[in-house]
C-alpha cells in the first residue's frame, strides 16, 4: 500500500484530514456546550450544590470513588447514591450520608478504609445536595444496576 | 553527539527514571492497600497514593519527552540548542515544584493542601490527574511554555524537518489543551465535559504526534532509512490519529450527562483509534527490515519495536474491547479501565521514553555506538521483566474487570452483588496483580543496573 503513497500525498491526507476532523469536532463541543444544562438540570444547581461540589473537590473523593463512572475503583460508584443508600428520599439520604461521614473509618480489620474529613454539618449537607442534584443528571440511564 | 547543547538532556533522562521507579512504588503500596486495607492507612490513605502514582506518571513522562526534545531538536536543526541556561533553569524549576507537590500531598490531609494554596481563588483542585494546587499547574504552564520557546527558537533558526515541525505542533497541542485545566465550572457535566480535553485529547491526539515524531527519530538513527519514507509513515500514522482521536473523545461522552449522539460519533470515530497505533507496527518493522545500517545499539531498536507493539496492545486493542457505547455500558469505570490505562501509559508513552533514553543516554556517556554487548544483554532482560510484568498486570486487571462485571453489572437491581462484597470476592487476582507489580519494579532495577555493567576490555 504505502508504496503508492507519496509523502506529499501523506502531508495532504494530515493536513487536510486534521483540519476536518478539528471543525467536526469544534462544531459538536458548541452543539454539546449548548445541550448540557438542559441534560443536566442547570438551573437547579442551587449555591448548597455548588459548595457540595468543592467540598467533593478538596477532599479528593475522586481518589477512590468513582462518579458518573468516572475516577478511581477503590470505592463505589456514588452517582446514583441517593438512589442506592437514600432511597431516593431527600431527608432519608442525608440523615445516612452525615451518619456514616461520622462514622470513618470504619474498624473492620483490613477492610478498605476511608479516612475521617471532619466536615461540619453544613458541609455534609451541602454535600448531599451535590449527589442528589449528580443523581438526577440525564446520562443515558447509566449504570445498569442500583450498585452502580 | 554532534552539538555539546544535547548534553542538557541528560538530567531531564535520569531524573524521569527515579520518578518512575517512585510511580512504581507508590502503585505497589496501592495494589498492598487493595489486600490489606489497614496497610499504610491512616498514614497515607488510598486517594493520596494514587494522586502521587498518576502524577509521578505525568511528570516522568513530560521530563522524558523534554529530555529527548532537547537531545533531538538540535541534531535535526542542525545547530546547538538556543538557550541550554534555560533548558537548565527549566529543569531546576520543574524539578522543584513538583517534589514540593508530591511531598504536599504526603504531608497534609488533601483538604489543608487546598486551603494553604488558595485553592479557593481559582479552584482547580479535587480532580482525577489534575489534582495538583493551582500554583502548580501555573507553574506547569511557565515550564511548558519556556520549554517549547526554547525548541521553537532552535527550530526557526535551524534546518526545519517533518519531525521537528510534529513534534513541535504535538507540543503546541499539549500546552493548549492543558489551558482546560483552568476550566472548573460549577456544574460537573460541563466540568467533566472539558476535563476530557485534557485528558484525552493530552493521550489520543497531541501526545500520539509527539510519539510518532520520537519513534521517526529514532528509527531513522538505528535504520539508516531515508527521510523521504520515514515522513511519508509518520504523516500517515498522525493523520490517522488526528481523523479518529479528536471525535473519538466521544467515547468518553456516553454516560456523563452529554448528548445522546456521542453514542455513536464516540463509537463509530474511536472504533478507528487503534489504527494510528497499528500503523506504528509496521512502520517500526517495515524500517527495522528495510535498514541500510547495522547500528551497534540493538537495544534501542529493540524499545522502538517494543513500543510500537506495546502502545497497540495497550491503546488499540484494550482500548478497542471497551470503546462502543453497548459494551461501555457494562465497563465504564470497572477494573477493565484500569487494566487498559496500564498497559496504554505504559506501552506507549512510557516505553517511548525507554526508547529514546536507550539510545540517547549511551551517547550521553560517551558511546557513540551504543552500550557494550554484556549491558545490552541486561538491559534486555529488564526490557521483558518489565513487559511481562505491565502485561501480567493488565490480565489480571482484566480478569477482575470481567468478574466485576459479571457480579456486580449485568445482573438486574434485584441480583446485583455489591461493589465491595463484589471485590472481596476478586481479592486473589489482585494478589496476582501484585506479583507482577513486583516483577516490574525488579525490571526497572534491572534497567539501573545495566548502567553500570563494565565491559571487558
Ligand atoms: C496511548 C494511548 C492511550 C492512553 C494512555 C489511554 C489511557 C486511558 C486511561 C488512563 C483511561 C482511564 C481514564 C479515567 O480514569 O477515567 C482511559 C479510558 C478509556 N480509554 Fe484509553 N488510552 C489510550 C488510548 C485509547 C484508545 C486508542 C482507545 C480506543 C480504541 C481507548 C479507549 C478508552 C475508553 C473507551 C476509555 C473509557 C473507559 C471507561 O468507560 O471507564 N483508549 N484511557
Ligand atoms: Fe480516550
Amino acid at each position: 500500500m504505502s508504496e503508492r503513497i507519496t509523502k506529499n500525498m501523506a502531508r495532504n491526507i494530515y493536513f487536510g484530514g486534521g483540519l476536518f476532523a478539528i471543525l467536526v469536532f469544534a462544531g459538536l463541543t458548541v452543539d454539546t456546550v449548548q445541550k448540557i444544562p438542559e441534560l443536566s438540570h442547570d438551573d437547579k444547581i442551587t449555591e448548597s450544590v455548588a459548595l457540595g461540589k468543592q467540598v467533593w473537590e478538596n477532599n479528593n473523593c475522586v481518589g477512590c470513588h468513582t462518579i458518573m463512572g468516572e475516577g478511581a475503583y477503590y470505592a463505589p460508584e456514588l452517582g446514583n447514591a441517593f438512589q442506592r443508600l437514600g432511597a431516593s428520599d431527600e431527608q432519608a439520604f442525608k440523615t445516612y450520608l452525615a451518619g456514616w461521614m461520622a462514622a470513618q473509618p470504619l474498624d473492620t480489620p483490613d477492610r478498605r478504609k476511608m479516612p475521617q474529613f471532619h466536615l461540619t454539618q453544613e458541609q455534609v449537607n451541602n454535600l448531599a445536595d451535590f449527589l442528589i442534584w449528580t443523581s438526577r443528571v440525564n446520562n443515558q440511564e447509566w449504570p445498569p444496576n442500583i450498585k452502580g | 553527539m554532534k552539538y555539546s547543547s544535547q548534553m542538557v538532556a541528560k538530567p531531564y533522562f535520569i531524573f524521569a527514571l527515579i520518578l518512575l521507579a517512585g510511580e512504581i512504588v507508590f502503585g505497589l503500596a496501592m495494589g498492598a492497600q487493595y489486600l490489606y486495607g489497614d496497610f499504610l492507612f491512616p498514614a497515607i490513605p488510598f486517594n493520596v497514593l494514587r494522586m502521587v502514582h498518576t502524577n509521578l506518571l505525568i511528570v516522568l513522562l513530560l521530563f522524558g519527552f523534554m529530555g529527548a526534545t532537547y537531545y533531538l531538536i538540535p541534531e535535526e536543526s542542525e545547530r546547538e540548542l538556543w538557550s541550554p541556561l534555560l533548558a537548565k533553569i527549566t529543569f531546576w524549576v520543574f524539578a522543584a515544584a513538583g517534589v514540593a507537590t508530591i511531598l504536599g500531598y504526603l504531608l497534609v490531609p488533601y483538604a489543608t493542601l487546598a486551603e494553604l494554596t488558595y485553592n479557593n481563588i481559582l479552584p482547580t483542585m479535587g480532580r482525577e490527574f489534575l489534582e495538583q494546587p493551582t500554583i502548580t499547574k501555573i507553574g506547569i504552564v511557565f515550564v511548558v511554555l519556556s520549554y517549547i520557546l526554547n525548541v521553537t527558537m532552535t527550530v526557526v533558526k535551524g534546518r526545519r524537518t517533518t519531525i521537528s515541525v510534529i513534534l513541535l505542533t504535538g507540543l503546541f497541542g499539549l500546552a493548549f489543551f492543558f489551558l482546560f485545566a483552568f476550566y472548573v465550572p460549577e456544574n460537573l457535566v460541563m466540568d467533566k465535559f472539558f476535563w476530557w480535553f485534557v485528558v484525552h485529547l493530552w493521550v489520543e491526539a497531541t501526545w500520539e504526534l509527539i510519539l510518532g515524531a520520537l519513534l521517526a527519530f529514532v528509527l531513522i538513527k538505528t535504520t539508516g532509512v531515508d527521510r523521504e519514507h520515514i515522513d511519508k509513515w509518520l504523516y500517515l500514522i498522525i493523520a490517522m490519529t488526528l481523523i479518529s482521536g479528536l471525535a473519538g473523545t466521544g467515547h468518553h461522552f456516553f454516560y456523563i450527562g452529554t448528548p445522546g449522539y456521542w453514542l455513536w460519533i464516540g463509537s463509530i470515530a474511536s472504533a478507528a483509534e487503534p489504527i494510528p497505533f497499528f500503523l506504528m507496527i509496521l512502520f517500526a518493522f517495515n524500517m527495522a527490515k528495510n535498514r541500510r545500517i547495522q547500528h551497534n545499539n540493538k537495544i534501542a531498536l529493540t524499545w522502538a519495536k517494543g513500543t510500537a507493539i506495546v502502545g497497540f496492545l495497550g491503546a488499540g486493542v484494550w482500548g478497542f474491547i471497551h470503546t462502543l457505547a453497548p459494551i461501555n455500558y457494562y465497563t465504564h469505570g470497572t477494573q477493565l479501565t484500569a487494566a487498559h490505562g496500564h498497559l496504554a501509559f505504559f506501552g506507549a508513552y512510557v516505553m517511548i521514553c525507554f526508547t529514546v533514553i536507550s539510545y540517547a543516554m549511551p551517547i550521553l556517556r560517551g558511546r557513540a555506538h551504543g552500550n557494550g554487548v554484556k549491558a545490552q544483554k541486561v538491559e534486555l532482560i529488564s526490557f521483558w521483566m518489565m513487559v511481562i510484568g505491565m502485561i501480567g498486570i493488565t490480565l489480571a486487571l482484566t480478569a477482575a474487570g470481567i468478574i466485576q462485571i459479571e457480579m456486580q453489572r449485568l445482573p438486574d437491581s434485584a441480583h446485583a452483588i455489591g461493589f465491595m462484597e463484589t471485590q472481596a470476592a476478586i481479592s486473589s487476582v489482585y494478589a496476582i496483580r501484585l506479583a507482577f507489580g513486583l516483577m516490574v519494579l525488579g525490571g526497572l532495577l534491572t534497567y539501573f543496573y545495566s548502567f553500570f555493567v563494565k565491559e571487558a576490555e
